[in-house]
């Protein structure tokens, strides 16, 4: 299992936590990434400043793959442009596109989505849409180039968990790409039922930020993750309807 | 009254007409606010009601106007745990920080309540551009990276130009620009967007329109419906957010706090992409009078208001001025409030120790932007200086 890894737009990554950077204390953070083990982390450009105080981007443990999200874009052209300027900022070519023009709920619009991956794609970033869980959706933006897609879970912030399970797992099992299901994760168990589900990789925030202790939550989101991981791996599935099964073959009668 | 009072009251204009160069928009969002308010009864709830609307997970705006009513008063501790976990759940640990910067303080309204009114003779100032230039200079070396520009409410004085050249010398330092200026149509906010601005707020004061009357005398802030508009014309202009705010103490403050909500609540509704932020101003009870008045605005009337727009608008900002105490402000952003301002002079060219026009009120939380900084840091909260791009 030691070459199990998560590929995304051709990178290799042994973590399958995405941890989020906003909404907790600055100086948490590089703890927080080291006790969740995590490689990827994000960054809301919005966040990253120029000024002397508090600049997050200076609190980023080195190495750490930086994912920074186009949130505060409304439409296709704001996100394209945000995109671009984090590339012109240094952070990379990773983006996660996050299209919202709902204050209420932050739910994505899926086709601002589809249309803004299709031309970060076009121009080399390795582009991975939040989105709604929508199958055709999920196929179209796969066409547009997405490296992987981050359907939500529930609404972001909610922690209420695998609201959308169904559909997530119709994604899993149609899209020959790594599912990320990100947002509305609340609890470590909720992590690892993505996982067994075959979800490639967890991304959460909220549920890490507002923990009474941020360091212990993000490794209990680590060994959730791992463990969920490792029994999909296991392949559960074929070990439940072991359990279930007849003890004469049904069938049996097709040999007589 | 004396007789120059007895004379304006005398000549005073109909506050509900468009003057000639108000623009006048196609919303019923007006006649709908003020309809519930005035429907709203907040007599007739009683503890079980509030109970039953501290339990459900969606607030509606009956919900909202129970949590406002006498009778939750008794549930503040449950009030602001519930605000408390929404707050978290929608901003983290999350609190921004910004600074006001008066511009000018000429104004044409007569507003009986008002430092800045017309009639008081105050210090008048306005600062050209090299002032506002040295002025945001000095305000961004303490490093913040949003601003709320703010002028007295003369169009003559300040006009929009002038505005907007403030809004282009601020994109120079800072990366949010907001305004609370005197209301404007549509093309006006849609030109000052383009100079750099992108949130615009409005106290509407009072939502009592008979109350209205009589406390704003003249000027155009008379004109009741164009500045209850505002904050629509302001989104049609193509700003990002809104805030919305009455002064509460004015009128009836439970009805004005409904008002305030509902107007807030339409208008997210009607366009879903705005964000929303309420500021929470209040005049305070006369300290030493011995009559107990229902209508006074104490600060557990102010930290109810607060968590009732927390609890009914998880995802608004919700702002806390330095008219309130230092120990209030440290709490309520423990709470409920998720912006708070730092360093603040509200004189005409205070921040580089010239000031050349008097303040419009007093400060009661006089800290620097470090030691709000830090105050926010001491309770385990993250002080943010912008979450916010301009595209």
């Amino acid at each position: 299992m030691n070459n199990d890894k998560l590929i995304i737009g051709g990178h290799e990554f042994s973590s399958r936590f995405i941890l989020g950077s906003g909404k907790y204390s600055l100086d948490l953070i590089k703890a927080a990434v080291e006790n969740a083990g995590a490689e990827i982390i994000t960054l809301a450009l919005r966040r990253a400043n120029s000024g002397e105080m508090a600049n997050i981007l200076d609190y980023i443990p080195e190495g750490v793959t930086l994912l920074p999200n186009t949130s505060g874009a409304r439409n296709a052209d704001e996100a394209v442009r945000i995109a671009r300027l984090s590339r012109e900022l240094g952070c990379g070519d990773f983006v996660k596109i996050e299209i919202m023009r709902d204050s209420k709920y932050l739910l994505p619009d899926n086709q601002e989505t589809i249309k803004a991956t299709e031309i970060l794609a076009k121009e080399g970033f390795v582009v991975m849409p939040y989105m709604y869980p929508d199958l055709n959706v999920a196929r179209d933006l796969k066409n547009a180039g997405a490296a992987s897609i981050m359907p939500l879970a529930a609404p972001i912030g909610t922690n209420k968990g695998l609201a959308t399970k169904e559909f997530i797992q119709i994604l899993i099992d149609e899209i020959d790409l790594p599912v990320i299901v990100d947002a509305g994760i609340g609890k470590p168990s909720q992590a690892c039922e993505a996982m067994e589900m075959g979800a490639a990789a967890i991304m959460a925030n909220t549920a890490v930020a507002t923990a009474g202790d941020i360091t212990a939550m993000a490794e209990a989101f680590k060994k959730a993750i791992e463990a969920g991981r490792t029994a999909y791996l296991a392949g559960m599935g074929r070990v439940l309807s072991k359990g279930s099964a007849a003890s004469s073959p049904l069938t049996g009668f097709l040999e007589d | 009254m004396d007789e120059f009072n007895a004379d304006v009251v005398e000549n005073r204009i109909d506050h509900m007409k468009y003057l000639p160069d108000m623009e006048v928009i196609d919303s019923d969002v007006m006649d709908q606010v003020i309809s519930a308010m005035n429907e709203y009864d907040y007599e007739q709830y009683t503890a079980k009601d509030v109970k039953n609307v501290l339990a459900k997970e969606r607030i509606n705006r009956e919900d909202f106007g129970v949590l406002l009513s006498p009778a939750a008063e008794p549930f503040i501790e449950e009030m602001a745990e519930r605000a408390q976990l929404e707050t978290r759940k929608h901003f983290g640990n999350s609190v921004m920080i910004f600074t006001p910067l008066y511009i000018a303080n000429y104004c044409e309204n007569y507003c009986i309540y008002c430092g800045f009114n017309c009639h008081n003779k105050i210090k008048r100032a306005q600062l050209n551009a090299e002032e506002i230039d040295k002025e945001m200079q000095v305000i961004a070396e303490t490093g913040l990276q949003e601003i709320l520009i703010l002028t007295g409410e003369s169009k003559t004085k300040s006009d929009v130009k002038y505005i907007g050249e403030a809004c282009k010398i601020a994109r120079k330092y800072f990366k949010v620009i907001g305004l609370e200026v005197y209301p404007m149509n549509s093309d006006e906010y849609a030109y000052l967007h383009e100079c750099g601005a992108d949130y615009v707020t409005v106290f509407q004061e009072t939502y009592d329109s008979d109350k209205y009357e009589t406390l704003h005398l003249a000027g155009h802030k008379r004109i009741f419906p164009y500045r209850l508009n505002a904050q629509e014309r302001a989104l049609m202009g193509g700003m990002r957010g809104v805030g919305f705010a009455a002064l509460l103490g004015l009128a009836d403050f439970r009805k004005d706090a409904f008002a305030v909500g509902t107007h807030a609540d339409l208008l997210q509704k009607k366009y879903p992409h705005a964000e929303i932020a309420f500021s929470c101003p209040r005049l305070r009870p006369i300290i030493n009078n011995d009559k107990i008045n229902p209508r006074d605005v104490h600060e557990k009337q102010l930290l109810q208001v607060i968590c009732a727009y927390r609890i009914f608008m998880p995802f608004a900002s919700i702002t806390i001025s330095t008219r309130e105490c230092e120990r209030f402000r440290n709490n309520i952003i423990n709470i409920a409030a998720t912006k708070i301002s730092g360093g603040v002079n509200v004189g005409i060219g205070g921040h580089t120790g010239e000031e050349k026009g008097d303040e419009q009120f007093e400060i009661s939380d006089g800290r620097t932007v470090k030691e709000v900084y830090d105050a926010i840091l001491s309770e385990g909260l993250q002080p943010v200086m912008s979450d916010y791009i301009y595209v």
